[in-house]
């Protein structure tokens, strides 16, 4: 066995792929870059949620490339592989062109024509006004990512509907927020708020940051890890993450709980902890010390697998690190339908480290108070998203995106219609397929709105076709940061085909259905402008410089000993939860052992890989080239078993029979032999993404063992197990 | 030669992402499929027993460059008085002798327009006093580059107090760019 893997990742994809068609000698030298006529236009990337500022730079009218602004916290001045590669977007040659409608062909089966503008506007605000007089406009809902998506809120808000599903809340992020929530009173939220740059001691569970690149995060680690900061990596996959840590925890998957509450063990039965912020700012320290008591490290060894010493050894390095150690709450945190508890666990591990509100723990964010554009007040709508989740999900503080989808299957079903923002729902929440075909059947009105053809696109009734961020303006990226900030996005290109701006979309389905009075203005950029100006800005300046840092008003962290009152019903940090235990859920952590793995089956792991992101990016031309397709990590003890190696393609199956799209498989020591490794977005079926349709596999479409926390909808996705079916095989079968 | 450019990269803090390829890709608008770096993971050991690291690989523009002096046309010459070694399209025959010559796999097959392509350190951008585009892109800020000979520069300071290594010394090409390990 070779001990020494040898992988060009990147880079290389397509080397010998392009064989020039002209053996030429003195063909004329090329012009050095940025020598002819060059302009720059202020940007705020749409690659994906981090949304940094940078600038087009565009020479002699073409474009040419996306550079980070150097005066954007988001960013620094550097953008991530996907925010360079940004230009593709624009590029793509598959992109959506013009509006398209659902229609029956001359052989009875639907296909989709296209159609103006007019038309295709047309249609939907007939649809939707009659889901309005039958049923009331509360029936149509919003599913969505983006920034964009607040144009069609506010029409949405203006109609009467307050239903707006990300499923970035119950597929990503969501249990995190609640988790802090119940906890401290406030979430984590979007940049998270952790003050890595400033860490002594950073732990990651199951976070592998460096894979999935959210800038900032990626920048503050690494400044982290040029002080010298002691990382501790808790994965059962030798992340990249885990390549630069002190410890590396390859843990059992899906027994983390377990570790968190043993390193409480440790922290309080060794007085480790932070007796005087607890005392000051906590409640509940006495139900908990008494509940860990249970859950010593040697207890905590039979369900992880982590020897007891590297957990007190662990426990130990964090508080000799405290305040300035962060155990970070990590993002997409969807795992096993425990999710909420697990954050608790690690929102109560930070209280007795003292790193909230503390540098190198958690900052306080600020932004900036931008007034919204003055409109008419909405009108009520006739119910809220509570609806969809009938008696579940106490806890959850917005829709459940497959609580919606559920609530849209059948005659009787709340929802009628909705417009889908952004987001390519098939492969988003795991297991959703059947039901969207059903939902699909039941709706009165799909309308999808990108820029891109993908599997949702299938679904629609009508898809009209957004030009990418690089041709439009948007809402002002006001994030609550380090520093408050704006940045503005504005069009360094005109649309191209009959592709339109999402504000100009909404502002035309207003306008159809009598809510011009939501978009009294005639150019998104008026509504900019105004709000600049309440801000001692305007349009202008912003048009110059991209990015406008404000100073701050309020302290960045807690003071030395300062009282404070957290937004819960106690005005303490809530280590016992009794809102929860009010509720039926455990006030305090509970470990509950993951599903068993069967034989011959493996956890399928699944993440991220830098230069995608989800399934959006993989068509995109640039960062194709970087990463044409996903590969199934093995280890070698489970590619000996199967007889598999590096490069052969397999099929997975899943423990309900569901078998994959092939794969490549690539065998290396950075995963245990008890599970697989693969990163999320490939095995694309839309034809129309002629670059990646087929390449690689989709994880989500195994993800049929659904795990869903109760107490706020979230989707588990982890307890999900396949084994192997060799092409060849299959083609017997 | 009188000014050495070298890139330092620090292989403890590049996650491998890929930017600088882009980054590269962009600023010197590379054909489709070509890329003049790249990154290279290699990984020793047995689970759970592991190390893992990444390289940001490129034209070394070695101070004793086999490509150039291999070069039957001298299409491949130092840049001014530099070790930035340069492909001069018009006198390229595409004869692939550089390809050869080079131990880094650092010559792209070749350029669509009928010549060899590669890594030129940016020196567009460095004749402006700006660093290479893969270098200022990094979001890591994992590469450095400067000048060697100046004990000053960054470059020469990270040398100086880091543990570090060239890719394939013993050829005697005498690469510049080195990883800090």
């Amino acid at each position: 066995m070779d001990r020494r893997e040898f992988i060009k990742v990147s880079g290389v994809t397509a080397a010998a792929a392009t064989v020039p068609s002209i053996f030429l000698s003195g063909c004329s030298t090329q012009p050095n870059p940025g020598e002819g006529e060059v302009t720059a236009t202020p940007t705020v990337c749409d690659i994906c949620f981090w949304k940094c500022a940078g600038h087009v730079y565009v020479e002699d009218s073409v474009p040419w490339k996306i550079i980070g602004n150097d005066e954007d916290l988001h960013s620094n001045g550097r953008l991530c592989t996907r925010g360079t590669g940004g230009l593709g977007a624009y590029q793509d040659k598959d992109r959506l062109k013009m509006p398209l409608v659902r229609t029956v062909g001359p052989n009875g089966q639907q296909i989709f024509r296209e159609a103006s503008w007019d038309e295709a506007l047309d249609i939907i605000a007939k649809r939707m006004q009659k889901i309005a007089d039958e049923h009331g406009a509360d029936r149509v809902a919003l599913l969505n990512h983006g920034a964009g998506a607040s144009h069609f809120k506010n029409l949405l808000r203006g109609y009467g509907s307050a239903t707006f599903s990300a499923p970035s809340y119950a597929q990503c992020r969501g249990p995190r927020e609640v988790a802090f929530q119940l906890t401290y009173g406030e979430g984590v939220g979007s940049p998270d708020r952790t003050d890595m740059e400033h860490s002594r001691c950073i732990v990651l569970i199951g976070s592998h940051i460096g894979e999935n690149l959210h800038n900032g995060q990626v920048q503050t680690l690494t400044r982290a890890l040029e002080n010298g900061v002691s990382l501790i990596t808790v994965d059962p996959r030798f992340s990249v993450a885990a390549s630069k840590s002190q410890h590396w925890l390859p843990i059992r998957p899906g027994t983390d709980v377990a570790l968190l509450l043993a390193w409480m063990n440790v922290l309080i039965s060794e007085g480790l902890y932070d007796k005087a912020y607890v005392e000051q700012y906590a409640m509940g320290f006495e139900q908990l010390a008494a509940h860990v008591r249970q859950f010593p490290p040697e207890w905590a060894y039979l369900q992880t697998g982590l020897e007891p010493e590297l957990i007190r050894e662990t426990a130990r390095e964090m508080a000799k690190n405290a305040p300035a150690t962060l155990v970070h709450p990590g993002r997409h945190t969807t795992w096993y339908g425990d999710d909420t508890q697990r954050e608790r666990a690690i929102a109560i591990l930070n209280t007795l480290l003292g790193s909230w509100g503390r540098p190198g723990g958690f900052y306080i964010q600020e932004k900036v108070k931008l007034p919204n554009y003055p409109l008419p007040d909405y009108p009520k709508p006739k119910s809220t998203f509570k609806v969809a989740h009938g008696d579940d999900y106490p806890f959850a503080t917005q829709p459940v995106s497959n609580a919606v989808i559920d609530a849209s299957i059948g005659d009787d079903a709340h929802y009628k219609g909705w417009l889908v923002y952004g987001t390519n729902l098939p492969m988003t929440i795991p297991g959703v397929r059947p039901k969207l075909r059903q939902a699909a059947d039941s709706l009165d009105l799909i309308v999808v709105i990108d820029t891109m053809p993908a599997e949702v696109t299938g679904y629609a009734d009508v898809i009209l076709p957004e030009c990418t961020y690089l041709e439009r303006y948007d809402e002002l990226r006001n994030a609550a940061e380090r520093e408050p900030s704006l940045a503005l996005r504005m069009p360094a290109f005109k649309p191209r085909h009959d592709s339109k701006p999402g504000w100009w979309i909404a502002k035309q389905l207003g306008e159809r259905l009598g809510l011009q009075k939501y978009f009294p203005w005639n150019d998104y950029s008026e509504v900019l402008d105004w709000q600049l100006k309440q801000v001692g800005s305007s349009l202008d300046e912003m048009q110059q410089i991209g990015v406008k840092n404000f100073p701050r008003k309020t302290p960045k962290y807690f003071q030395a000993g300062e009282a404070r009152r957290f937004n819960t019903p106690s005005g303490k940090i809530e280590l016992y939860s009794q809102r929860l235990a009010d509720r039926g859920f455990d006030p305090l952590p509970v470990y509950k052992r993951p599903p068993e793995r069967p034989d011959n089956y493996y956890h399928l792991n699944y993440g991220r890989m830098p230069a995608h992101t989800f399934s959006r990016t993989t068509n995109n031309p640039l960062l194709f080239q970087l990463a044409p397709e996903n590969t199934l990590w093995i280890n070698s003890l489970v590619a000996r078993q199967w007889k598999l190696k590096t490069g052969d393609s397999v099929r997975m199956q899943n423990q309900d029979g569901i078998v994959s799209k092939s794969i490549r498989v690539r065998v290396t020591e950075r995963i245990g032999p008890d599970s697989v490794f693969m990163a999320h977005g490939f095995g694309h079926s839309a034809k129309q993404l002629r670059l990646t349709n087929g390449l690689g596999a989709d994880d989500s479409a195994l993800m049929t063992n659904v795990l869903i926390d109760p107490i706020m909808g979230a989707t588990g996705m982890r307890g999900n197990f396949v084994t192997f079916v060799k092409n060849s095989e299959q083609e017997h079968a | 030669m009188t000014i050495r450019y070298a890139m330092v990269i620090d292989t403890r803090t590049c996650i491998g992402c890929g930017d600088c390829v882009v980054a590269c890709k962009t600023e010197n608008k590379t054909p489709v499929g070509l890329n003049r770096d790249w990154v290279v993971e290699a990984t020793r050991g047995k689970w759970p027993n592991v190390r893992t690291e990444f390289r940001s690989e490129r034209c070394n523009h070695c101070s004793n460059a086999t490509c150039v002096t291999l070069c039957p046309t001298g299409a491949s010459h130092y840049w001014r008085d530099t070790n930035i070694v340069l492909v001069e399209a018009n006198k390229c025959t595409g004869c692939k002798a550089c390809i050869a010559a080079c131990p880094y796999d650092a010559r792209l097959i070749m350029h669509p327009d009928g010549y060899i392509d590669k890594c030129t350190f940016c020196h567009h951008r460095v004749e402006r006093g700006d660093d290479p585009a893969c270098v200022s892109s990094c979001p890591t800020q994992c590469m450095h580059f400067g000048i060697l000979d100046d004990a000053g520069s960054k470059v020469s300071q990270l040398l100086k107090t880091r543990n570090y290594k060239a890719l394939m010394t013993e050829t005697g090409n005498e690469p510049n760019v080195y990883y800090l390990t």
